[in-house]
């Protein structure tokens, strides 16, 4: 009888337990009521999505709505605007983003980013991905070299590169530099990657690359891509959110979005008839 | 139709005028102090004190003079300067008071000198006593060479790409880091180069050392900074100017106006050098 009892209770806290856990771990992104100004205007208005671990979500609208300042609010990198001031909120980790006691600079190492154009520091190969191990206090050699490797391979690039590493890497080409930033991105191994348009200064070969890319980097961190490109969402993104004018208009699993859209203004955008 | 390619000819010619005319000015003046100013120097007239009235010997003295002074402005114009631009650049937000404190030093790069070196009168010689001598013009040099230098720093910290400060600090970089791990490396040689120019030009002004140290003549080489001292440009100008028989001193005038170009010249190769070196590092 007694034993009857304390197995219920076991099997009990095992599911309460499990039920806290995966209430933790479910999302790794929770956006609250979030909105963004710049001075006065409001370019993010009252933002509400959650986003689960190891999945890409692709963030599309048209230009000026809003997509690279709300992806730039994830690791807060509008703070270096000056004047800009936040409402609600960003949960990582069930962790207000915006808290006080927030240290930025580890927020940013936790979430990195990929920008736009594609910046490779005017360094070697191999110190371009080796610079945010040693801004983050990495100092032992051996440690460095492996995770440089590790790196290069994760952004497959290692086996264009490994012979000329410590060349300048501005004699890569686009997509290589591109591909370049996603592993010095990795490096400092983030949780979450920040991608504002990777792909939208590459051909289609170094495009095909990036986005082939995206798909296996997924199974380790949680992606949020911002796309100018329809059928990229599509292809790589397994949620998509739309946005304009600062609003989140339709956010939901990609195929829904694209097969068949809940408002009639995302299914004319998606169908090129603006934007 | 064929008007405009006339019109583009045209525009192109007087354009390649103006060229050509502020070469040709530049070596007409170069040419006349060289010719009639090598004759004179040599080993001597490089190592020795002036004799006889000034109407013989060499310019020693205000060589040494010249660049002792040249070594209290850059102590002074160089790291302040630089500072400053790296303050006002990265860290100073963009507000009323730093537009007005940007504006005001851009006016301060044009005050006539000779109201620095009333300025250097009244601060260094006299308020905070250190008389007249090297410290003193060399400190007056130093304020009126930090406007030009804090400008073409500033410059070269602007030409650095944004995307770099990002990049740093999106990989977790506090501020601090990414200026000095990224921004400063590039601005540097640029830094450095708008600094050595302007000093090259302090290191051949007259009125800002002239209440503030130089003196006339002097029989021996200043033994600290607290001493007066002779310096190349003033000498000139006593030369050119001042002397009771300027027509038998003109060639050792026009000897020192060519040693003063010269190491004018030497100091802006040397910023060249620096520069060259530098951006060679930076990319391996």
């Amino acid at each position: 009888m007694n034993t009857v009892i304390q197995d219920k209770l076991t099997i009990k806290t095992n599911q309460t337990m499990s039920h806290s856990i995966t209430t933790a771990t479910k999302y790794k992104i929770v956006v609250d009521d979030f909105s963004f100004y710049y001075a006065t205007l409001m370019a993010i208005k009252h933002i509400s999505m959650k986003i689960k671990p190891s999945t890409v979500t692709g963030i599309i609208g048209p230009s000026g709505c809003g997509k690279s300042t709300f992806l730039r609010s994830f690791n807060r990198m509008n703070d270096i605007i000056g004047n800009v001031r936040y409402e609600g909120k960003i949960l990582i980790d069930d962790k207000n983003i915006f808290d006080k006691d927030l240290n930025v600079v580890e927020l940013r190492r936790k979430v990195g980013m990929v920008f736009q154009k594609s910046n490779p520091f005017p360094k070697s190969i191999f110190e371009n991905v080796a610079y945010g191990l040693r801004i983050n206090g990495v100092k032992d050699k051996a440690l460095i070299v492996q995770r440089v490797e590790e790196s290069l391979k994760a952004a497959a690039l290692w086996d264009e590169v490994k012979d000329r590493l410590n060349k300048s890497a501005f004699a890569l080409s686009g997509g290589q530099q591109q591909r370049l930033c996603i592993a010095r991105a990795l490096a400092v191994q983030p949780e979450i990657l920040l991608l504002d348009e990777p792909a939208s200064a590459l051909d289609p070969i170094a495009t095909a690359k990036v986005e082939e890319l995206l798909h296996q980097l997924k199974r380790n961190y949680t992606i949020l891509i911002v796309t100018h490109n329809m059928q990229q969402a599509a292809r790589i993104s397994d949620y998509t959110a739309f946005f304009m004018m600062g609003e989140l208009i339709e956010f939901d699993v990609t195929n829904k979005i694209f097969t068949n859209p809940s408002k009639k203004i995302t299914e004319d955008y998606i169908t090129g008839r603006f934007g | 139709m064929k008007c405009k390619f006339i019109k583009q000819t045209l525009g192109f010619w007087i354009l390649r005028l103006c060229v050509l005319f502020v070469l040709m000015a530049l070596a007409l003046i170069l040419w006349d102090i060289f010719s009639k100013g090598i004759g004179v120097v040599n080993w001597e007239f490089l190592t020795s004190p002036p004799k006889k009235g000034m109407t013989e010997g060499g310019i020693f003295p205000a060589i040494v003079g010249t660049l002792l002074v040249t070594i209290i402005t850059s102590i002074l114009a160089i790291p302040l300067g630089m500072g400053a631009a790296i303050y006002l650049n990265e860290y100073a937000h963009d507000s009323k008071l730093t537009r007005f404190i940007r504006m005001s030093i851009r006016n301060l790069s044009g005050v006539p000198s000779i109201v620095y070196g009333l300025f250097g009168v009244v601060l260094f010689v006299q308020m905070m006593n250190l008389d007249t001598c090297i410290l003193s013009s060399g400190l007056t040099l130093g304020l009126m060479t930090l406007p030009w230098t804090i400008t073409a720093s500033e410059e070269a910290l602007k030409s650095v790409p944004q995307l770099y400060r990002e990049g740093a600090l999106a990989l977790g970089a506090t501020k601090w880091q990414a200026i000095k791990t990224n921004v400063l490396p590039y601005a540097v040689p640029g830094m450095l180069t708008g600094a050595i120019l302007g000093i090259s030009r302090a290191a051949g002004e007259t009125a800002p050392i002239l209440f503030t140290g130089v003196a006339f003549y002097l029989p021996f080489l200043p033994k600290s900074f607290s001493d007066q001292f002779m310096a190349l440009p003033y000498h000139l100008y006593i030369m050119a100017t001042q002397h009771h028989a300027i027509e038998k001193v003109r060639p050792l005038a026009y000897g020192t106006a060519l040693v003063l170009i010269m190491l004018i010249f030497c100091m802006n190769l040397a910023a060249i050098i620096i520069r060259y070196k530098l951006r060679k590092v930076r990319l391996q």
